[in-house]
């Protein structure tokens, strides 16, 4: 009886490896071939966005990030990032796009796995809930001044939207610290594949 | 079946001469897990209101709906469900055993323990220190303090565990000691890996394994340890089938954790990961089938239980809804449906069938059922009781059907490509019927803290049959 017990005890914790083995391990040592990258490697200039912003709110780019270079950029969507779980906006807004349901005609190129493998996706902010559009394609699609508005108050712009105000991104009516870097963050997702991009990217590899 | 019959006296131990069963210990979880469940139940209600575009806090960045939506899902994880179902293992494992836990001081310390570790979690969430793993969004610092306290609750209640030699254990005993290995294992997992090792797509199967293991790993074998100890309890008839049970503890074992990666199907996790996930999610079918034939063998020729005994009532009506969220969950998780129904609101009424309707129900019908035992009186309200079945019952089910017309709609108007915010005004109306039907579940939890309220407040009875010399109350 005694010698059934923890044999049936190792019986237990193998179901809890098997299912690990096969629904973890396996997938993750399957990606694990696509180069990891450091927010360093990924990022090397400010995005055009960043800049626009320091255009837009001179007094408080400096104030809060100095210089708008690489550096801050990065710092911007590292804070971006945090504030964006914080907030928990993943829990309102996905960040995949799936090859069905004509989500490549509203979104943008389907997802695939090689555009995770870096620092802001650790951890991953897939989501599992759309009350909001997706965001991975955001880049681009609106103007800083829309995202600003929007946080202020989403239904200036969307008279339709549920979304929250999010007035403690702003000093008075201009974004701040974490205001700026929700907007950089936001215009930073999927930058690498806005259509010029992946036109870009095909050009680059045909020149090879 | 004499020999595993869960219905042992109750007499002091022989060996240490304690009592079996600490009922302050039990009380007091009782009442953390009904604060809690009401600090989720508002938070829920005001995130709800958002989406009927009321903003109960303008502007409060403590408040935010987005927080208080992690303070909801978190806080009945770990604070309503996690201590309702610690304050039925320490009433029912002595009971089963004849054993008290190892240590009246050590429960005494994984209470407060695990309190603070919620309420640090919940200060931390409201904050902005989430974690940005789904339920696991208590904040990293609080993460290894929840397996400390995982660890200390482990060894009280595997002590008595352990001591059974003489004969075999029963099935409740092997779903609470299986617990209390999976959920440490479960939670550093989901909690550590993705957060700190493991980016993207990996990271995601990881944390769709973390999601469904900490509902499949610890809240259902904990919810089902518990039903076949007090349903043949309190139908005083043994459950049909011993080997049926133990067919479902290991079909439960093996095929639940393997259904992990259909959190997030579609996505870039490789789909030969989706594929499994589909194939085993439809195995686990086979394993409810045979759970709910044996509980509903059992209850067969003691149907009017369903009627005279309230926490019957509440078990079974759960095992219902048990039986129709897991058929749904068979054609949902497939890929096809997907398409449509996947980041709708049919996934959250799936949810909150699975957490109310079943683990919900089942812990307030042990609340009917042990509550006046544990304070040593009888119930204040017998009527409120059947008032709280009914505002609960009726509440979660409109709630469910409602969501998942929404889900429906929803779904159909992304395909379709209709503009963005269609599918915010198509949704109205059935947001508004959710925040309704939530507004009624939380009248019939206020009704149901009143009248526990007041039972304890209610002179001690006469009878020399108090609290301490009460010796079958099984």
């Amino acid at each position: 009886m005694e010698k059934l017990k923890y044999i049936l005890f190792f019986a237990g914790l193998c179901c809890f490896a098997l299912a690990g083995i096969l629904s973890a391990v396996l997938p993750v040592a399957h990606l694990s071939r696509i180069p990891y990258q450091k927010l360093e490697q990924l990022v090397t200039a400010p995005s055009y966005e960043f800049l626009d912003l320091a255009q837009r709110y001179p007094d408080q780019m400096s104030k809060y990030y100095g210089q708008a270079d690489a550096a801050s950029f990065r710092d911007a969507l590292r804070l971006g990032r945090d504030t964006y779980i914080a907030e928990a906006c993943w829990h309102c807004h996905s960040q995949f796009v799936r090859p069905v349901s004509n989500e490549d005609l509203r979104f943008g190129k389907v997802s695939w796995a090689g555009e995770y493998m870096n620092e802001m996706f650790l951890p991953h902010l897939f989501g599992t809930r759309r009350v909001g559009p997706d965001l991975i394609r955001e880049s681009g699609r609106h103007g800083n001044d829309w995202h600003a508005a929007h946080f202020y108050n989403p239904s200036l712009v969307v008279p339709t939207s549920v979304m929250p105000r999010y007035s403690w991104f702003f000093d008075g009516e201009r974004p701040n610290k974490r205001g700026l870097a929700m907007i950089a963050y936001v215009q930073w997702l999927g930058s690498w594949a806005t259509p010029e991009a992946l036109a870009q990217q095909e050009r680059s590899h045909a020149a090879k | 079946m004499s020999a595993i019959s869960p219905a042992v006296p109750l007499a002091p131990s022989r060996t240490t001469g304690r009592p079996l069963v600490e009922r302050p210990v039990i009380k007091a979880h009782f009442i953390a897990a009904f604060v809690f469940f009401f600090a989720s139940l508002f938070s829920g209600l005001f995130f709800a209101l958002q989406f009927s575009r009321i903003y109960p806090f303008p502007g409060v960045e403590l408040l935010s709906p987005g927080r208080l939506r992690m303070i909801h899902t978190n806080g009945i994880a770990y604070g309503f469900l996690m201590n309702a179902f610690i304050a039925l293992m320490y009433w029912i494992v002595p009971r089963v055993t004849g054993q008290p836990v190892l240590s009246r001081k050590l429960s005494w310390f994984v209470f407060w323990v695990w309190q603070a570790i919620v309420g640090v979690a919940a200060i931390g969430i409201l904050g902005g220190r989430a974690q940005g793993i789904e339920w696991g969004e208590t904040p990293t610092f609080v993460d290894p303090f929840v397996l400390i306290g995982g660890a200390f609750l482990a060894a009280n209640i595997a002590t008595p565990i352990l001591k059974v030699r003489d004969k075999p254990l029963y099935v409740t005993l092997w779903y609470f000691s299986a617990m209390l290995v999976w959920l440490p294992l479960t939670y550093a997992m989901g909690n550590f890996v993705p957060q700190y090792f493991v980016p993207g797509a990996g990271g995601a199967a990881i944390t769709g394994l973390f999601i469904h293991d900490l509902v499949g790993l610890t809240v259902t074998p904990l919810g089902w340890g518990m039903m076949y100890y007090l349903v043949p309890v309190i139908l005083k008839k043994p459950i049909w089938s011993h080997t049926l049970s133990l067919a479902g503890f290991w079909g439960l074992a093996f095929f639940y954790p393997l259904n992990g990666v259909h959190h997030f199907f579609w996505s870039p996790i490789p789909m030969y990961a989706q594929y499994g996930a589909v194939m085993s999610t439809i195995a686990v079918e086979i394993v409810v089938f045979t759970v709910i034939v044996n509980f509903f063998m059992t209850l067969r020729g003691r149907g009017d239980a369903l009627r005279t005994e309230l926490p019957i009532r509440w078990f079974f009506s759960g095992m219902a809804m048990y039986f129709l969220t897991c058929l749904q969950c068979a054609f949902q998780a497939t890929l096809t449906v997907q398409k449509v129904i996947h980041f709708s609101d049919w996934v959250v009424g799936h949810a909150h069938l699975v957490m109310f309707g079943v683990f919900g129900s089942w812990i307030l019908g042990a609340t009917v059922y042990v509550w006046p035992k544990v304070t040593a009186r009888g119930w204040w309200s017998e009527r409120l009781n059947y008032w709280n079945w009914w505002l609960s019952t009726l509440g979660i089910l409109v709630m469910f059907f409602d969501l998942m017309a929404a889900g429906l709609v929803q779904g159909y108007l992304w395909q379709n490509l209709a503009p963005w915010e269609q599918s915010l005004i198509a949704s109205m109306p059935f947001w508004h019927i959710r925040t309704i039907s939530g507004i009624a579940i939380i009248t019939g939890q206020l009704l149901q803290a009143f009248n526990m309220w007041m039972t304890a407040r209610s002179a001690a009875p006469e009878s020399a049959l108090g609290a301490a010399s009460q010796p079958a109350l099984v």
